[in-house]
Parts: C-alpha cells; structure tokens; sequence
C-alpha cells in the first residue's frame, strides 16, 4: 500500500498537520500498520518537494506549532490518477500459501503434507474467529469492520480453496485407485 | 464448561446409508459451537438429532444428564417448545399468519397469555430489524424478512439452546451477517448455547468452535484427511 497516495486521499478533504493525519489515517485503516511520524514528516516531504502538496498555514493550539500541508493541483491529479488505476487483479495468486500447498500435494509425504496442510488450516480459521470477533464487538467502529471484513474474505477464499483442492485430490485418488 | 447437551455414539441412517456412524459431541452451556462439512456429511442429521426431531438408531442425546432418547414424543415435543430454538434455512413460517403472530406462535403453544405473547413477538421482531412489518403476511416480505421474523420466532421462548441449519444459507451476505451478529448478541446476552450448523468457515467463525464432519463421523482434521486416505 502506498502511503503517499493515502495521505494525498486524506488531504482531500482540506488542509491537516501531520499528527491528524496520522490519526486519521490509524483511525480509518486499522487493520494497517499504524504510521510512525517520521514517516507522515518524510512522506510529506518528498511530496512537497515533488509539488502534490504545500503548506497551507501554522496552527498552535496550547501545543506546539504545527504545519498544515494542502493538496495542490498536481496532487489532486495524482490522487485521481491512484484512485481510477486498476489494480492487477491476482496478487493473491503468487502467494506462499499456494505454492506450499501445491508442492505439499505434489512433493511432500502424506504425513508432512497432513500436518502441514491440518496446522495452515487451524491458523486461517482461529484467525477468522478473531476477525469475526471484532465485527461482532459492540466497541468495532465502522473502519475495523472494513477492514475485518476485508482480511475475512481473502482468508475464507484461501480455506475455501483448500478444501475444494483436497477434495479434488481425494476424487482423483479415488478415481485411480478404482 | 458444563456440558448442556450430550451426544454418544450416534448412528443413524435413512435405509442403506449412514448418515452418522458414531458421533460424540458435547455443547457447553452458552457455548456456541459449528458444525461444519461438506454436503452429505450427516451434519443436518446430526442436528436433528440433537434436537430432538429425529430418532438415532443407536446411541444417546443427552439432555442435562437425561436421555431424551427413553422420553415419549410429547415430552420430547414439550423439549422443543419450551428449551429449544429450531431454525432452517428458509424460515418456513405459516403462510396465513403475520410476523407478529408467527413470532408469537411458540409462547401461545407454550401455555402464554395472548397480549403478552404480542408484546414479546413485536419486542423480538423490533431486535431483528423487522418490527414495522409486525403485521405483515409472510408472502408480503422479502426472504430476508422472513428469514428474521424465523430468527425472532425461535429465540422468543428464551430456548436454552438454539438449532441453526444453515440460517444464512439464503441470505446475501450482509443480511446474513446482520443476523448472525445478533444471534451470538442474544446467545452472549441469554446464556443460550447454539449449534450452527454450516458448510461454510466464513459462518463457522461466528462459533467459539467448530465440530467437522465428513462421511458421517467426526473428522479432526477439517480437511477429511483422517477419514478419506
């Protein structure tokens, strides 16, 4: 995910100083790792060396004095540009879980592909239950319910193709064993 | 955690297949458990069972300690009124009734005065998001609709435990959610224990747990590695 483009998203709205925008970037991506300030001042930084965005005034509230950065033309296009990209439909496809799963089948004995396959499935579904968890917490807000619902439907997908995948597995055996 | 509910070598088939060959299940008080498989697995079967619905051919359900197996179908009728909740995926509701009485239906069986079997279906139905159609016939709701006034009816008696085939199964996947939250709200807020029965993990992870199936026995591994070598 980059940073600089949902910082940009953020500044959408209007002009905010780097410690709101942390907070409303930790606030409305959860599920994200929460941002350093050191990176927030160096994203800002680098797009305000490349003109996205500039800043738009100081404001001192009882604390320190703190920059506020705007978007600016370029960045606004930036922005659309992000937003109206496409993104390449299968980055889940190359993943570690698949090629695992496939040589387990392929390569592995039965007892190392057993455990393997039996200890992957019990980490996705006990991960599940904690997604699940949050979304049933009366406490969630609207973005950890975004974002569980986002980890919850890649990781159902992937137990889903497992399990489809094993039972594909057991039906060719069948068949070549009839 | 106390087990509420108790199933022991559970075998049942429907003429040369077997359905279940052997199933030991134990639901806890207030515990909410999953089970889970594919199609043909015996997961239905062994929910029916456990409610009371269907005769295993051997074995034993256990009920607080009692075999519900030795009782008459009456008493084991009263079982289903009075302590269990029961739930399909389509929520077979009497066409001729509106939601408020369908919801009501299970109180008046159970010996409750009318205006206060009222007050509980539009309070239940209100929970589930569907008060306003309180007096709705079912043919004039939305299987969503339907499918929470289902909810609200099998919750209304405050069963102890609640039997769940698949009640999302003909939801789309937001309205199903919505109901399965509020189910486990209700479950954690009443101490009911709940047996959800379903083939999918995305439903199953509303459960503390989940019990897999496959072929008709337990299958510990989800995968039906044990059972199918």
């Amino acid at each position: 995910m980059s940073t600089s483009h949902v910082l940009l998203g953020l500044l959408s709205a209007g002009p905010r100083h780097g410690y709101e925008l942390k907070r409303v970037h930790d606030e409305r991506l959860p599920q994200a790792k929460p941002l350093a300030y050191g990176q927030v001042y160096a994203t800002l930084g680098r797009l305000e060396r490349d003109g996205l965005v500039e800043q738009s005034g100081q404001e001192q509230e009882g604390g320190p004095e703190r920059t506020s950065y705007a978007l600016t033309d370029a960045g606004r296009d930036k922005l659309t540009e992000w937003l109206t990209a496409v993104e390449p439909p299968a980055p889940y496809v190359n993943s570690d879980l698949f090629a695992k799963v496939i040589v387990s089948l392929l390569a592995a004995g039965a007892a190392t592909a057993t455990d393997y396959l039996v200890a992957q499935r019990a980490a996705h579904t006990s991960r599940l239950r904690e997604l699940t968890a949050v979304k049933t917490s009366r406490d969630s807000s609207a973005g950890d319910v975004v974002a569980a619902d986002y980890a919850i439907a890649h990781l159902d997908a992937d137990l889903s193709w497992l399990q489809t995948t094993l039972l594909r597995v057991a039906d060719l055996h069948r068949e070549v064993n009839a | 955690m106390n087990a509420l509910l108790t199933g022991t070598g559970l075998h049942r088939s429907y003429g040369p297949t077997l359905a279940l060959r052997g199933i030991d299940i134990e639901i806890g008080e207030g515990e909410i458990v999953a089970v889970t498989g594919p199609s043909g697995c015996g997961k239905s079967t062994l929910l029916h069972c456990l409610a009371g619905i269907l005769k295993v051919d051997s074995g034993a359900v256990s009920y607080r300690d009692q075999d519900i197996g030795l009782w008459s179908e009456a008493a084991r009728s009263r079982l289903r009124r009075t302590d269990f909740g029961v739930l399909f995926q389509f929520g077979q509701l009497v066409p001729e009734l509106t939601a408020a009485e369908n919801v009501a239906l299970p109180l008046l069986l159970a010996g409750s005065g009318r205006r206060e079997a009222r007050k509980s279906a539009t309070m239940w139905l209100g929970r589930f998001g569907v008060g306003e159609l309180a007096d709705q016939l079912p043919g004039r709701m939305s299987g969503g609709e339907q499918q929470r006034c289902a909810v609200a009816r099998a919750l209304v008696t405050d069963p102890k435990v609640l039997f769940a085939d698949e009640p999302t199964g003909a939801l789309d996947v937001l309205t199903g959610e919505q109901v399965l939250t509020e189910i486990v709200h209700v479950a954690r807020e009443q101490g009911t224990s709940v047996v959800l029965v379903t083939h999918e993990q995305r439903i199953a992870a509303y459960a503390d747990r989940e019990v897999a199936l496959r072929d008709g026995v337990l299958d510990p591994t989800g995968l039906g590695l044990a059972v199918r070598s």
